[in-house]
């Protein structure tokens, strides 16, 4: 192993020219940075509109922004977070980047699907902000129920409906190329149940892509036929049903909520035992759990549904099955706890990260499990209990993840490390940031505060300003990272190829990796978390 | 660890020019990818038919809506349909036993039937007595035989390309089958989601 | 061997029972919730206790195991120690299933049951509108129709079964209109008798909204073409804020109507000073 300098950052200067970034590659680390660099420049611009709505409810009153605009910004806030933050990266970005490595192949099973993949988000991001410039975004919140979508801005909400079958578009072909990767591109040698567990994580979660995401696509063309052409499929004036809307969009839009974690479940999954310095406990119950997770996740949307004139018989269904995906989901987390203890732990940004997230997942997933009991929801639901579940998952969860990530594969991808103090200095501000943000917001919700709203009562408003506080301790939060990443990309310690002693492949070559991953066979890894005291098994 | 050992072959200039060049290194996964496709491809039929169905069950036909389907142009479709997928089956046969002139007949064949069926179809549209935006039934009809049109009227384009490329010299031969191979893996997939639409739409 | 051995098991027993009683006594004590004004809040309060408790077990025990790990199994810097080979471990793994396995099955039969008294799993008989057709010239989406769901009345338990009083609601964009069919009385406000059970018939003018009454931990969505159904009794006399829950458009912030309980009398007056309709035999049954 060298350790002077990064052991080829000379030689592979070539094929990592910035130009390369801006064009159609088909190299699928590219297109992972590529996903990854777009996806935080989304996730800003949702952050900010974020930072619109807190200040917005700061005052009880509507004072910072006319109602409409509210509602544009909100609908836009989700939108964004969800379909050009959170999927791109922590699917397209990592999983581009980590499977290649993890079957050991040198690209993807079809490079220019995935360029193609790519290519779609960017102008699907582009188009739905220029919906503000073209009249007006969507008003109608991320779920654009229907008649109130059929009845506001046509314009703003057609764009929605394009932006999104674009981004769905780019999905479904990104889940064809890692489902084909995972199980037909693996290095001759190497078996299923030998696979890092990212690679399930992502087989498990490009299924559930391919069997719900095309339905939302179905469904939102019928929406923008009932726009455009005046049909009537959602619309109660014209003999439709709104209700069966509904029932279309969470049965991609729950699945959805799992297509965001499953693949931080991998990651997690990954990070853990190198830092720990211990196997992966429970690698078969894990992979059991992932396609259990899979599984129920396809059979539980109407809990978005339980004041909708759902029938009882659907409403007992679906509590029942929604609180059983406690069951593999707790399996995964006491499989993490117990691959600490007794470990070795390295107590770095990485891992604080990663703790951070079994710590808020936990608390969402408790809060989801009560929103999943009818008659509890029955109070709940549309309040701010709900906004902050599932913020605790998708910022404490799968945010934290990607935080974690970052942390965790910089050396691999740069060649250089992190700084420490700031990255510590970055998780704690995180942390409490979002504590102080969306753990109030449970209390709004059970005392009376609807979520969507520009205007609230008066007595809600010390506990918003608390929360419009912990937003602004997150986006400050984001300084100490945005300068860490980049001062380090050029002042960071040199890391060398493997600067965490790891197994899975992705740390077996230079970093940062040649252009086709390996300087030869790429490895045959059997044991990628053969750590501990027994003697690593990697040939 | 392996720092020293040299780079593979192709420099970097090279693999972003040759578009083969990836599918170079591992056996051609082409049509599984392309079945994976299928699989969404029919989640959104399926999603549809839930839709239909859900209709059904809770919506009655608006006051004085009509919404009446005639079976025998259906009934003939869904046998040209049924036809085509084995004359397909029959090209990819010939091709197989590198018979270019019996393959390129065949293909014809399922071409014409193809296309009959989406004449047939659009008789039956102009003879309907409701119109797309008449009621939820005359919309969700519309729209899952228009969706399903619409694969049709792709596959056939395709079967009329492969036919021109099949010729001599041409692209398709028995060395280069995936192109037909995909298209028939297509065919085959379209004809099914019509069977399913045949039974629930017209005989449920 | 008299002494007690304090081996790891135990160890992790008493902790477990300490987490148990914390999670119990913090259910029992923290109050997150408004004043319950309805039959059914306090069922709902009852629910929420038993999941505030096994969430606040659950939490306090995951987040100390974290913490407990990081503090007990940290690296010190410097050394480059490796952790033990271990795994996996079947019976730990299988327990790791069964508790949860078991607490969310306790939990989804236990919400049944509540939901099953707050008359949730009633089937939508709609009887209090039966006799209406006769009196009132049914409008649009009037009686008659199907309801589709929502929540049926159930009598108050220990008590005979009271006739619910009909109240048709209209939402639009952005009010709640409220009509007492029986007295022919249209209001902006809801004014319900304390301690019988009201029956709201819920349709929508425009777009989807929902009704929601905190302190009555209720809600149901009010849906265009699907009139649904929401029956309760109020308990506690006072106003409550009625809050449309369902993002309708600009001023869905601002769609608000207010509840307002009375004494039965107070009620009868109001019906009695309000209605056209005097001292038919409709609006007495409404006292009685
Ligand atoms: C990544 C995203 C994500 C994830 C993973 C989840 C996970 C879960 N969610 Fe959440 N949810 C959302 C994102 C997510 N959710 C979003 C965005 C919304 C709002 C959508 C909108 O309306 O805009 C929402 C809304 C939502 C609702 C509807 C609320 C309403 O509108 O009224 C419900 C109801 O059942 C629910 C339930 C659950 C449950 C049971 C889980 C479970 O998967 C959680 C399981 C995990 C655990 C339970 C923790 C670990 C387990 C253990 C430690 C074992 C022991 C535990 C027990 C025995 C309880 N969610
Ligand atoms: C999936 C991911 C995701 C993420 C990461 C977030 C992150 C955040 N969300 Fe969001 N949110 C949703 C998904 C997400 N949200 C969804 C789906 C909805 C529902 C929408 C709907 O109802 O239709 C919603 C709704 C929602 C609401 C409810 C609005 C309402 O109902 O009226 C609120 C209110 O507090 C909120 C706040 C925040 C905050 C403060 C953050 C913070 O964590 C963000 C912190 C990050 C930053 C601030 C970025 C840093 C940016 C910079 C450094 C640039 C400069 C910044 C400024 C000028 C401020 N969100
Ligand atoms: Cu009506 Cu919100
Ligand atoms: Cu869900």
């Amino acid at each position: 192993m060298t350790l002077s300098t990064p052991s080829n950052l000379a030689d592979t200067q070539e094929h990592l020219r910035w130009q390369r970034y801006f064009g159609f590659s088909t190299d699928h680390k590219v297109i992972g940075l590529q996903y990854l660099v777009c996806g935080f420049l989304f996730y800003f611009i949702g952050g900010a509109l974020a930072g619109a709505l807190r200040t917005e409810l700061l005052t009880p009153i509507s004072d910072f922004m006319p109602r409409e605009v509210y509602n544009e910004v909100l609908t836009m806030h989700g939108t964004i977070m969800i379909f050009l933050w959170i999927v791109p990266v922590v699917n397209g970005a990592f999983g581009n980047y980590l499977i290649p490595f993890y079957v050991g192949a040198r690209d993807m099973a079809y490079p220019r699907l995935n360029a193609v993949a790519f290519w779609m988000i960017p102008p699907a991001g582009l188009l739905l902000i220029s919906s503000y410039f073209l009249g007006g975004a969507s008003q109608s919140g991320w779920t654009a129920y229907p008649p109130l979508s059929l009845s506001t801005a046509a314009t703003g909400q057609v764009i929605w409906i394009l932006s999104v079958l674009l981004l769905g578009g780019s999905s479904i072909f990104g889940a064809i190329n890692f489902v084909a990767t995972v199980l037909k591109m693996r290095r001759p040698g190497l078996k299923m149940m030998q696979l890092p567990m990212y690679c399930w994580a992502m087989l498990g979660t490009s299924i559930l892509v391919l069997l719900s995401t095309p339905v939302l696509a179905g469904t939102l063309v019928l929406l923008s036929f009932d726009i455009v052409a005046h049909t009537g499929f959602f619309n109660p004036a014209m003999g439709g049903n709104a209700v069966v809307y509904q029932h279309l969009f969470w049965f991609y839009s729950h699945p959805a909520v799992y297509i965001m974690v499953l693949p931080a479940f991998g990651l997690v999954s990954e990070i853990l035992p190198v830092h720990a310095r211990k196997p992966l406990f429970g690698y078969t119950t894990m992979v059991y759990s992932i396609m259990a997770i899979v599984f129920l996740g396809l059979i539980v949307w109407a809990h978005h549904m339980f004041t909708s004139g759902t029938p009882p018989w659907m409403r007992l269904f679906f509590t029942i099955a929604t609180s059983f995906i406690a069951v593999p989901t707790g399996i995964k987390f006491f499989n993490w706890l117990a691959t600490l203890w007794g470990g070795s732990i390295s107590l770095n940004t990485a891992v604080m990260f990663s703790c951070g997230f079994i710590v808020n997942f936990v608390f969402g997933g408790i809060t989801g499990v009560a929103l999943a009991q009818v008659p509890f929801d029955i109070h709940v639901h549309d309040t701010y209990f709900v906004v902050g579940h599932f913020h605790y998952i998708v910022y404490g969860g799968t945010v934290f993840v990607i935080f974690a990530s970052m942390y965790h594969w910089y050396p691999k991808v740069v060649g250089r490390m992190l700084n420490e103090p700031l990255g510590q200095l970055h998780f704690w501000l995180t942390f409490i940031g979002l504590n102080l943000c969306f753990a109030p917001q449970h209390w709004l919700g059970l005392n009376g505060m609807p979520r969507r709203v520009a205007e609230y009562d008066p007595q809600f408003q010390f506990i918003n300003q608390l929360s419009s506080a912990g937003a602004l301790l997150m986006a400050v939060s984001t300084l100490p990272f945005l300068i860490n990443v980049i001062w380090s990309a050029y002042r960071g310690a040199v890391a060398g190829d493997n600067p965490w002693n790891a197994l899975t492949p992705e740390w077996l070559t230079s970093s940062p990796p040649p252009e086709h991953n390996w300087h030869g066979e790429a490895p045959l890894v059997h044991e990628p978390y053969g750590y501990g005291l027994k003697s690593p098994a990697a040939s | 660890m392996t720092t020293s050992l040299p780079s593979p072959s192709s420099g970097p200039v090279a693999s972003e020019h040759s578009a083969a060049e990836s599918t170079e290194h591992h056996p051609d996964h082409r049509l599984f990818g392309l079945a994976t496709f299928l699989v969404a491809d029919g989640m959104t039929f399926a999603g549809f038919f839930a839709a239909y169905l859900t209709f059904r069950a809770v919506n009655p036909l608006p006051e004085g809506a009509v919404y009446e389907l005639e079976l025998l142009l259906p009934s003939i479709n869904t046998l040209l349909l049924l036809v085509s997928s084995f004359t397909f089956h029959r090209a990819g046969s010939a091709l197989k036993r590198d018979d270019r002139p019996l393959c390129r007949r065949w293909l014809l064949v399922t071409a014409i039937l193809g296309l009959s069926f989406l004449a047939a179809q659009l008789k039956e549209y102009f003879s309907l007595p409701f119109g797309l935006t008449d009621n939820l039934y005359g919309s969700t009809f519309y729209a899952i035989t228009g969706f399903h049109g619409l694969h049709v009227t792709l596959g056939s384009l395709m079967i009329l390309i492969i036919w021109w490329q099949s010729r001599e010299g041409g692209r398709v031969s028995s060395q280069n089958r995936f192109p037909l191979e995909a298209t028939e893996l297509y065919w085959h997939f379209v004809d099914g989601v019509w069977v399913v639409l045949y039974g629930i739409l017209y005989l449920l | 061997m008299g002494t007690l051995q304090l081996t790891p098991r135990i160890i992790t027993l008493f902790i477990g029972i300490a987490l148990v009683l914390v999670g119990l006594w913090v259910g029992q004590n923290v109050n997150l919730l408004p004043v319950d004004a309805s039959v059914n809040a306090p069922l709902y309060d009852q629910l929420f206790k038993v999941l505030f408790s096994i969430g606040t077990t659950l939490f306090i025990g995951i987040v100390g195991m974290v913490v407990y790990s990081l503090m007990r199994f940290r690296r010190r810097s410097g050394t480059v120690t490796e952790g033990a080979a271990v795994e996996g471990n079947l019976p730990l793994e299988i327990l790791w299933t069964a508790i949860p396995a078991v607490v969310v099955l306790f939990v989804g039969i236990y919400s049944f049951d509540i939901y099953d008294r707050m008359g949730g799993m009633v089937p939508m008989h709609d009887h209090s509108m039966a006799g209406m057709e006769t009196m009132h010239e049914p409008e649009a989406s009037g009686p008659g129709q199907k309801t589709w769901a929502g929540i049926s009345s159930v009598s108050v338990e220990g008590q005979p079964p009271v006739a619910a009083v009909p109240i048709e609601v209209t939402a639009m964009q952005f009010a709640f209109i409220f009509r007492y069919p029986e007295a022919d009385i249209i209001s902006g406000e809801l004014h319900v008798p304390a301690g019988q059970p009201v029956s709201l018939r819920m349709t929508a003018n425009d777009v989807i909204h929902a009704f929601w009454v905190p302190e009555f931990r209720l809600k149901q969505d009010i849906i265009p073409g699907q009139p649904t159904l929401l029956s309760f009794t109020a308990t506690r006399p006072g106003s409550y804020p009625i809050v449309c829950a369902e993002l309708c458009g600009a001023y869905h912030g601002g769609m608000r109507s207010t509840v307002i309980v009375e004494p039965p009398e107070e009620f009868a007056n109001w019906v009695a000073k309000n209605s056209p309709v005097k001292a038919t035999p409709a609006s007495a049954t409404l006292i009685s």
